[in-house]
């Protein structure tokens, strides 16, 4: 029972990092039909820009956390939006593809060039201690890491049903043929999902990075957990993204812990196929209104 | 500006020439690179098939390279000829690319791209994971190199020749495929598949058929591959293998016979040239593929025929005068 | 007479949306049918429906006493069966006389004869055929998407008749044609209809090109069959007008 609760904790844990993956990667395929093939190398990144201002800058770790934060807003939303999304997108959705894998290289690149080849510490914002809950010894670390994901994803909500910005977004991400017909400013609201993806990915790194460590291949495993929660939630709801991530993070701990460490990639994948082959729009998604 | 037959021929021509005499100027390394730049294309050969031709997206295509490698690796290294591993590892793909075709039967775009991603992983993770078979991390060393009917492969420009050999026959069959009844099935399919199943093309059975020979070619790019590098773990088939040949054929052009040729070349030995810039090679080349992904979409090739006739592309008249519903 | 086309109870709703409700017809040899009706009566679901695209809710579709109805459009068009789409769907990739041959390839013998056997199928002679009938021996090797609109029309028109057909369903074939190709168009199709014996069933909002083609005129409403006969007596029917001009 106490490792039950052990894994069941940690499990929310990393599904909460999945889940910050997995929403933002949603909310850019519903608006413009973006599919993030660098999403992993997004949540890898935020990290090395937190390492490089305090390196560089000298600055303190909260400085420097706000700084990575703001620098992630600008290149991985409007730059990326601008200079990458843009200009490929009314070619189709198969050539963004290939420039979000082409981003994912260099971002990747870019990493192990200018920063570092091998892992770097990352210094986390809390206490590393382990509380005691009955007879289960549990990470702080774990719960934080859920408290923080359920108050950004409980903003985000917030934000999205019970704001006007929020709802222009949700009827740009439904249609935005419409939205435009109904004066909403659609650029705006697309620029605002990339942005807020950019925040959601910068967040995820800083709590992941304390755990595994800055590194530049962290985005592959990353990335890949992003589309499979995503997709397994369903692809085109927000709430679908967070069952997703969730769902995965414990699966993950609990076939590594009782049923193979080898294969505990293996399982979500599987979810993947079935899941594809036999109910596209995921567990939670209504059937898809779009057609690609 | 149409380039006339016998200037293309002349090119055809010049091109194999160099093919053939430009190991003789080279390191082994250098021969090794053109030798890998054969195999890779072989690979992007059977992806344009897939997904140039047909429209099928497939990030599966690492998955077979690795099948037929593996194959290669097992039977050679227990003394089987190599021509079995061929006949084995085809066979294999062919089958578990068929079988493959099916999800994407039920799904498309994205979705696809997703499933055969996920093919992918799955069968690293049987490679890495099934020591028994594989010798997982590893890995399979001591890879011999064929004996083709005496002539020993041994050497590094012996081995290019018979790479060499082996990609002219898998072009000389995918330029009759394509060329044949079934290539325009496949262009039909991949532009506008509804009204092709109107006139009577099996959409199901030639999706299948490109998912399967798509496959074979990658797998028999795979068993070139192992005596090549000589050396083989999973972690070279994985999905960062898959991205790579897709890469190839969109950079060299999808759906255009020379595009493989370009895009692999691109891919292998553009690192090379690039060398002087130390590490920035992958970050050159993945600014490059950026950037041309988004000023032409066709790729290379697609560039070239844009520059060579500019104003070719004729304006439709205005669409119908009707309500434009599309109801009746 | 027996009927080629026989259309029993058809029913087709989307949802609640009932688009097509309890059609019946006959089609018979040789002639040419009109599909007419005021816009979202039905007609192109109906087409749909006959021709394998959509499965319908209801009702059964026979062809010689056949079944077909839920057939996959490559089942059908093998039996004989062929249509054009409302919206221009040529492949502009192919020269025009690629189009042609693709069009027809696929009618007879299995993939595997296709393989082995010459590279235009052996319907070279068709495609010449076809290409000086609907007079495009000029752009016969140009890529198909390079013609003018009317060009593409009239081989979209011809790609329909590659395999031979006995039964053709035409989905609004003047649309966006210029009044000078009508013409040529309208007897071009008499043409087929008289040499090859072909049925055609034509959907057209353009009355004149339709009434003076047709033999006989359906009239569609809301999903139902309003009216019946001959072009001259559904120009004075009541109802039809009515139809037309709403309630």
């Amino acid at each position: 029972m106490a490792d039950f609760l052990q894994l069941l904790v940690a499990g929310l844990a990393t599904g909460g990092i999945y889940a910050l993956a997995a929403i933002g990667f949603v909310l850019l395929w519903q608006t413009s039909q973006t599919i993030n093939f660098a999403q992993g190398e997004f949540v890898m990144v935020p990290a090395f820009f937190v390492l490089a201002a305090m390196k560089l800058g000298g600055v303190s770790f909260p400085a420097a956390m706000l700084i990575g934060l703001v620098v992630s807003l600008l290149v991985l939303g409007l730059l990326f939006k601008r200079l990458v999304v843009d200009p490929v997108l009314r070619h189709g959705v198969l050539p963004l593809v290939i420039s979000t894998i082409a981003l994912a290289i260099f971002l990747k690149e870019a990493v192990k060039e200018f920063y570092a080849a091998d892992a770097q510490p990352f210094p986390a914002a809390w206490a590393t201690t382990n509380l005691a809950i009955g007879s289960a010894v549990v990470s702080a670390q774990n719960l934080v890491i859920i408290a923080v994901a359920v108050v950004a994803v409980g903003l985000l909500q917030y934000f999205l049903n019970a704001t006007r910005t929020g709802r222009r977004m949700q009827a740009t991400a439904q249609n935005p043929g419409l939205a435009r017909i109904l004066g909403i400013p659609v650029e705006h609201m697309i620029l605002y999902t990339f942005l807020i993806n950019a925040a959601l990915v910068a967040l995820a790194s800083f709590l992941v990075s304390p755990i595994y460590l800055a590194k530049f291949t962290n985005g592959e495993t990353l990335g890949l957990v992003a589309f499979v929660a995503a997709i397994v939630g369903g692809f085109n709801q927000v709430r679908g993204a967070i069952v997703g991530g969730l769902l995965l993070g414990v699966i993950d701990n609990f076939v590594a812990a009782y049923l193979s460490a080898q294969y505990r990639a293996a399982i979500p994948l599987f979810l993947l196929i079935v899941v594809i082959l036999v109910r596209p729009q995921g567990l939670v998604g209504r059937a898809e209104e779009r057609t690609v | 500006m149409k380039i006339p037959p016998r200037a293309r021929v002349l090119a055809g021509a010049a091109a194999v020439a160099l093919l053939v005499a430009a190991p003789f100027g080279l390191k082994p390394y250098g021969i090794y690179l053109l030798s890998l730049w054969a195999v890779m294309t072989i690979a992007a050969i059977g992806l344009n098939l897939t997904l140039g031709y047909a429209g099928q997206i497939s990030l599966a295509q690492a998955a077979f390279v690795g099948i037929g490698a593996y194959t290669a690796a097992l039977l050679t290294t227990q003394g089987w000829p190599l021509w079995a591993a061929f006949v084995l590892a085809t066979a294999l793909s062919f089958v578990i690319g068929w079988l493959l075709g099916y999800p994407a039967l039920r799904v498309q775009h994205h979705y696809l791209a997703f499933v055969t991603l996920s093919f992918t992983t799955l069968v690293f993770l049987i490679l890495r994971n099934e020591e028994w078979l594989t010798k997982g991390v590893y890995g399979i060393t001591g890879i011999p190199r064929p004996n083709v009917l005496g002539w020993s492969t041994q050497m590094p420009v012996d081995f290019y020749f018979f790479c060499l050999g082996v990609l002219a026959l898998v072009s000389a069959a995918t330029w009759w495929l394509i060329r044949s009844p079934w290539g325009r099935a496949f262009t039909a399919l991949r532009e506008n598949p509804i009204r092709a199943s109107s006139l009577g093309v099996d959409t199901r059975r030639y999706t299948l058929m490109a998912f399967a020979i798509g496959s074979a070619l990658g797998g028999i790019a795979g068993v070139l591959y192992a005596p090549l590098v000589q050396f083989i773990e999973p972690t070279a088939f994985a999905l960062g293998l898959s991205f790579s040949l897709l890469l190839m054929v969109i950079v060299g052009g999808a759906g255009y016979f020379l595009g493989p040729f370009l895009g692999a070349a691109v891919s292998v030995l553009l690192p090379e040239w690039l060398r002087f810039t130390e590490g920035l090679y992958l970050i050159l080349y993945a600014l490059f593929v950026m950037v041309l992904v988004a000023v032409c979409p066709s790729g290379l090739i697609g560039l070239a025929e844009r520059l060579r006739r500019p104003a070719a592309i004729a304006t439709p008249e205005p669409a119908p005068p009707d309500d434009g519903t599309g109801s009746s | 007479m027996a009927a080629l086309l026989e259309v029993r109870s058809l029913a087709k709703s989307f949802g609640g949306i009932s688009a097509v409700a309890d059609v019946s017809f006959d089609v018979y040899e040789g002639e040419i049918l009109g599909l007419i009706g005021p816009n979202g009566s039905g007609k192109s679901t109906l087409f749909n429906c006959i021709l394998g695209q959509l499965a319908p809710s209801a009702g059964e579709v026979r062809v010689d006493g056949r079944p077909i109805t839920g057939m996959r459009p490559c089942d059908l068009n093998r039996l004989g069966i062929g249509r054009t789409f409302q919206l221009l769907q040529v492949f502009p990739q192919l020269s025009v006389r690629e189009n042609l041959i693709l069009a027809g390839q696929e009618h007879q013998g299995s993939m595997w004869s296709r393989l082995a056997g010459p590279r235009d199928a052996g319907l070279a002679a068709t495609a010449n055929r076809m290409i000086e009938f609907f007079r495009l021996s000029a752009v016969a090797e140009e890529r198909a998407g390079a013609l003018s609109y009317g060009q593409q029309k009239l081989l979209d028109v011809a790609m329909a008749f590659m395999a031979g057909p006995r039964l053709v369903l035409l989905d609004e074939p003047a649309g966006g044609v210029n009044p000078t190709m009508l013409a040529g168009l309208r007897e071009r199709l008499r043409a087929i209809n008289a040499t090859e014996k072909a049925t055609f069933v034509i959907i057209e909002h353009n009355m004149e090109f339709v009434m003076s083609l047709s033999t006989r005129v359906l009239v569609l409403a809301e999903g139902r069959i309003i009216a019946e006969g001959a072009p001259e007596a559904i120009r004075g029917n009541r109802d039809v007008i009515e139809a037309y001009l709403g309630r």
